[in-house]
């Protein structure tokens, strides 16, 4: 009589210990698990897919303010607490996690045009058109007291932006001269001028804290040293940049947002052509401010959006608007870079998320494991028609798409005629200008 | 002034008279300053004296005139007395000198001058901008140069696999216990007693919170000779509970083999001792080696080598299926012959000979074909390997060769499984995969080797016999099909699409299950002919032989041999078309130069021929756009599994899935056109028709898309690494600006006040200097 029997080794099964984790027997021989291309690429269609129908990165709308919001500002302790400026000098401060305003200060007569918070937190200055610059406590007045700046400097002229230091008692202001003041002073420390043009924002680079970038109306982009108190480079644009944001994790480089609806990032020890130029704006580029990781920035425009551009590409990833949103003047990435905030012309501050379909709250480790997978999957199968069209489209407003298609036609048209010309010249007299170096009119030393 | 000077004195030295007036002039400060060492009344004496001197001299009547004429420029004389003598004459510095050159101390002045004489004029100062402008310069290379330190850690940060944020690691502050304590004030009752009775027991606050008596006991013995001893006793306890297990544990065992290793190892242990018992006692030595001969004798007359045991006899039946229990047997038997040997030592060789002829008695074939297979690396494998050519030899001789096709399949079968049983597990994994990954590539090269060394003529005549075999299968197939199932109908549509390569995901026909009896039976021959290896053309040669001869079998096959031959009749009929494709214009041109041309272009293009080339391309094309078999057989189901096991035939027969066949090739009938039939467009669709931009060649692309990344293929630990996110941030951490110190590096500025607090414009001032000192700097 034959038995038949199956045997197993308990060895391939049993735990040794019982804190041991189960053994799972998985095998990875590759003709059990076939199809692996095909099946990877469904999963990544998918979680495209699934990364479309979850992107909703509208979060809420601070409303308050009874003009339209000029400035805003971080706080450099907390995460939830944020500063805004309005046309008609209302200063408030919101609580971001209750999205609520915690107090409100009629700080200026007419706009506010600039606002920054100390490094420290404790303090925040604001300068608007009665040519003053405000210093204020962040903490409200006591029960009782009244609402007072702790100091208050009258100047001669507006100063339309300020910025502070983010190491030292130094703060810089510009208006018609970049003057650099120490906060316990009420004349500054050294003001710096290059030509006589009104000067809009100035910028302290957070890395290297002695450097300060400027733009003016004259089309030109100043960087300074402050420590030997002169001006260093100068390079003119095409059209007039509105204002700076330096990045956070490279000292040397910069982002301009210009009116010529496009971003220009520089280097700032070769300003003659820009690292890269970042066009999908419609309409002039108001503000700009880098993510806290330095990969990516986010820009407000006129044209009534906001768009995320990783720093190394020339094309934007995202773009957010609403119906209600008007022309945005103002944009700030979180300190987390987990959020951005945009003032815009109709008196609502917006909160969006920075990736439109991430899963806030805590994730578990599945969870944490499936959306790396799916990340890289996306990444991996980019390439691919089908996910690429899946993954660019996005909704826009008629008149932005309309403006797209109308610019596209002038591109070409421009173009066009430039290759002809080309054609019908002397070999040489006209060169190809690269798009780079298109936009930049002069470096001056 | 100096000018003024030296006319004075050249005047001096040409008149002695106006020397006189002359010296007193030039009493003034120059003579302070030179000769300080005469003293005043020295001097007068002297003057005195030279007044007279030159008073006698003047009694002369030449040095009147010469007075006289000497005395006309003296009408030009200015207020101060002095002559213009000589200011045509351009006066030389060294000239001033001269007058002076013995006296040492003048060397000073001589080198004042010199310098004086060498100094250029002071050029005009730079305008206000150009400054500016230069300043700006230094100023930029400078902060350039401050920057560019920056570049490796950009470089890196960009380059970075992964980024977590935020960068600085934050230190978890913990507050002292003092501190806390210090700021703490009992409030409640509770907390006051609680107090109190740390208080009452002294508790320290401070760092070896001890209290005193805690103190005194570990005064007693000290830390570390207590975990010593400690340390010691353990050590103690653990050996004597591992012993004490081991001996029970070794109680135990009941395993016959492991008592037998036990005694092996015991014997050879004693064996050693004996050594060296030998050459340290001798005598001792002598007892013991008796002891030993009589153990030996004892274990001789036990027969219990020999193979009459019912263990021997159990063994001798098992070895045939197993490795272990042959070897047993073998381990016996050299025993038993070690142990009858000694004594028949005078006549050993022809003991010899009866011992071999024993075993092959005793012992089963099955070991003798080990013996002889011996140098094979798995003797097993080749067991199995020589009984299944047998079989197939049993089965072959009845019935009728396989078709060619059947033949193909079975290579393919047959190169993979020795793979699965050589090699390693993961490295056959990989193998596999790489396998998998050109399917085409691999299928097409390993006939192209086996065949290569045939004839070419019996290539293409092969070739032919299975496209048209394939084709009027396929056709038998659907005439059956038609017949027996109405309802499918629709199939001949489903096969119009060729089958699908695994890169084109969507469209996936699905086999049918093979079914008809003459299949199965096909099959069959398929899985007994695995492993034999006959030469082709044989098997070509012997068909036509051996169909007619020795068939009882059903009319299905009868019929489908029929057809066989008729095929082999096509096939002569048509080889010869084929050849003159390969030459076809020779016929057509008559001219002998032209004929010559061709020859010598023949003599040259000897080697490569391009039309050959092109038929097997062809035909490789052809063969891997056939669509294959599913084997769906999984060993062990049911029955026996293991190593060198294969599933039955029945079982394999079953769970074959037979790949449909698909419409015929469009350049079935265009003998110099491959048609790539691959191209789908549905599948298009969804494949990048671009390379992408960071990828330089396609293989590079499609290798990055190939590797898959997720958990089914990879392991917990490659996945994870697979897919790590480049940049990490962590929910309510504040991001803070990278610094210098952050990436190790001081920071630029100790104060960037420093420099603003001083006056701009001193500082300016000062750059000024500096620049003029340098202006390239």
């Amino acid at each position: 009589m034959k038995v038949k029997m199956l045997s197993r080794n308990p060895d391939n099964y049993v735990r040794e210990t019982k804190l041991d984790i189960q053994r799972v027997p998985r095998n990875y021989d590759p003709t059990l698990h076939p199809f692996e291309v095909p099946r990877e690429y469904v999963r990544a269609l998918n979680a495209t897919k699934l990364e479309r129908v979850f992107a909703k990165p509208f979060l809420a709308s601070l409303d308050g303010h009874r003009d339209g919001v000029n400035c805003l500002a971080k706080h450099p302790k907390s995460l939830a607490t944020v500063l805004s400026g309005a046309c008609d000098g209302e200063v408030k401060i919101w609580n971001l996690t209750n999205r609520k305003c915690i107090r409100t200060i009629q700080a200026h007569e007419g706009f506010v045009r600039g606002i920054c918070t100390r490094f420290c937190g404790t303090s925040f200055f604001t300068t608007g058109d009665d040519k003053t610059v405000k210093q204020w406590k962040m903490d409200g007045p006591g029960y009782g007291e009244e609402e007072e700046p702790l100091h208050t400097i009258l100047g001669k002229t507006v100063y339309t932006g300020i910025d502070h230091h983010w190491k030292e008692a130094i703060f810089a202001t510009c208006g018609q001269q970049v003057d650099i003041w120490d906060e316990q002073r009420t004349s500054p420390i050294c003001s710096m001028t290059w030509g006589f043009d009104s000067i809009s924002s100035v910028k302290f680079n957070p890395i290297e804290t002695f450097l300060l970038g400027s733009c003016a109306s004259d089309r030109n982009i100043v960087l300074y040293d402050m420590r030997q108190a002169t001006p260093l480079k100068k390079v003119i644009l095409d059209m007039r940049t509105n204002t700076i944001c330096w990045n956070p994790m490279e000292a040397f480089i910069f982002t301009a947002a210009n009116e010529d609806y496009n971003l220009y990032t520089f280097d700032m020890r070769a300003l003659d052509t820009p690292v890269m130029v970042h066009m999908d704006h419609v309409s002039a580029v108001l503000d700009v401010d880098f993510s806290p990781t330095g990969k990516e920035f986010v820009s407000a425009s006129f044209d009534k959006s906001i768009r995320i551009f990783p720093v190394a590409r020339s094309r934007s990833r995202e773009v957010y608007h609403t119906k209600r949103m008007q022309h945005v003047i103002c944009v700030k990435w979180t300190s987390d870079s987990k959020y951005i905030m945009c003032g815009s012309d109709e008196m609502n501050i917006r909160l969006w998320k920075a990736n439109a379909s991430e899963k806030l709250g805590v994730l578990t480790s599945r969870e944490k494991a499936a959306r790396d997978y799916n990340q890289k999957l996306k990444e991996k199968f980019k390439h691919h028609p089908q996910i690429k069209r899946i993954a660019r489209h996005r909704h826009l407003p008629k008149s932005i798409y309309s403006q797209i298609q109308e610019q596209r036609i002038m591109k070409e048209a421009r173009r066009r005629k430039e290759v002809n010309r080309r054609r019908h010249s002397k070999p040489g007299s006209v060169p190809v200008v690269s798009e780079k170096e298109k936009h930049v009119v002069a470096v001056v030393k | 002034m100096c000018k003024n000077e030296a006319e004075k004195m050249n005047a001096t030295s040409a008149e002695s008279l106006l020397a006189l007036r002359q010296q007193e002039l030039v009493d003034l400060p120059k003579d302070y300053l030179l000769s300080t060492s005469d003293d005043e009344g020295d001097s007068d004496g002297e003057r005195k004296h030279q007044k007279l001197l030159e008073a006698i001299s003047s009694l002369d009547g030449k040095n009147r005139r010469k007075l006289a004429e000497r005395s006309e420029p003296s009408l030009k004389v200015s207020e101060f007395n002095i002559s213009s003598e000589g200011t045509r004459e351009k006066l030389v510095l060294s000239d001033l000198l001269q007058p002076t050159k013995t006296s040492s101390s003048l060397a000073t002045v001589k080198k004042q001058l010199s310098r004086v004489k060498s100094k250029k004029t002071v050029e005009l100062p730079l305008n206000k901008e150009e400054v500016a402008r230069i300043h700006r310069e230094v100023a930029f290379s400078k902060t350039s140069q401050v920057l560019s330190k920056w570049d490796p850690i950009v470089l890196k940060n960009r380059k970075a696999e992964q980024l977590v944020f935020p960068l600085e690691k934050e230190q978890a502050a913990f507050a002292p216990i003092e501190h806390v304590l210090s700021g703490w004030k009992a409030r409640t009752p509770l907390e006051q007693e609680i107090f109190d009775v740390l208080h009452k027991n002294k508790q320290p606050v401070t760092d070896p919170l001890l209290t005193p008596v805690e103190k005194a006991s570990l005064k007693a013995m000290s830390l570390e000779e207590a975990k010593m001893r400690r340390a010691e006793l353990q050590r103690a306890r653990a050996l004597q509970s591992y012993y004490e297990a081991k001996a029970r544990r070794e109680k135990k065992i009941k395993s016959k083999k492991y008592h037998k290793v036990v005694k092996k190892g015991k014997a050879k242990k004693a064996v050693k001792d004996f050594e060296t018992l030998q050459k340290v006692d001798p005598s001792a030595a002598l007892e013991e080696l008796e002891k030993i001969e009589k153990a030996r004798m004892m274990e001789r007359m036990s027969l219990k080598h020999q193979n009459s045991g019912k263990w021997a006899k159990s063994k001798a039946i098992m070895a045939k299926y197993d490795l272990e229990a042959r070897q047993a047997i073998q381990e016996q038997l050299a025993k038993n012959k070690e142990l009858t040997q000694k004594l028949q030592a005078a006549s050993e060789s022809e003991e010899e000979e009866g011992d071999v002829e024993e075993n092959g008695l005793l012992v089963p074939d099955v070991v003798h074909k080990v013996h002889m297979n011996a140098n094979e690396l798995n003797p097993w494998m080749q067991r199995s390997c020589t009984s299944d050519a047998k079989e197939a030899e049993i089965q072959k001789d009845p019935e009728q060769l396989p078709e060619p096709v059947a033949h193909q399949d079975s290579e393919s079968e047959g190169e993979e499984s020795p793979v699965e049983e050589e090699e390693t597990l993961l490295k056959e994994f990989e193998e596999r995969r790489s396998l998998r990954k050109r399917p085409e590539l691999n299928q097409d090269a390993e006939p192209a080797g086996h065949q290569e060394a045939q004839d070419a003529s019996s290539q293409e005549v092969l070739s032919e016999l299975r496209a048209l075999s394939w084709k009027l299968n396929q056709e038998n197939h659907q005439s059956r099909k038609q017949k027996g199932n109405s309802t499918r109908a629709v199939l001949p549509v489903q096969r119009e699409e060729p089958a699908q390569e695994e890169e084109e995901p969507l469209l996936l026909q699905r086999p049918e299950r093979v079914q008809t009896l003459e299949e199965l039976e096909e099959l069959g021959k398929e899985g007994c002919l695995q492993n034999t290896e006959l030469p082709r053309p044989v098997l070509q040669g012997q068909e036509t032989e051996r169909n007619p001869d020795d068939q009882p079998g059903a009319p299905k096959k009868r019929k489908r041999k029929e057809q066989m031959i008729d095929l082999q009749k096509l096939l002569t009929t048509k080889s010869p078309s084929v050849k003159s494709l390969a030459a076809p214009t020779t016929m057509e041109m008559e001219d002998e130069e032209e004929r010559d041309q061709k020859q010598m272009i023949k003599e040259a293009f000897a080697g490569d021929d391009v039309i050959r080339d092109f038929l097997k391309e062809k035909r490789e094309a052809v063969e891997a756009s056939k669509p294959k078999d599913v084997d769906l057989t999984l060993p062990g189901w049911g029955e026996w599994g293991g190593v060198g096991l294969q599933p039955s035939a029945k079982k394999r027969r079953r769970f074959l899935i037979k790949a449909p066949e698909g419409p015929p090739r469009k350049d079935k009938n265009l003998p110099n056109v491959i048609i790539n039939e691959k191209r789908n467009i549905h599948a298009a669709a969804h494949q990048v028709h671009v390379l992408p931009y960071p990828f330089t060649h396609h293989h590079q692309f499609e290798r990055t898309i190939q590797t898959p990344i997720g958990s089914t293929w990879n392991t917990q630990r490659a996945f994870q690494k697979l897919t790590t996110p480049k940049v990490v941030t962590k929910p309510g951490h504040i991001i803070k600006p990278i610094k210098a110190e952050d990436v190790g590096y001081r920071s630029s500025s100790r104060s960037d006040l420093s420099m603003v607090q001083r006056n701009p414009k001193q500082l300016s001032v000062r750059h000024k200097k500096q620049l003029k000192r340098n202006p390239v700097d």
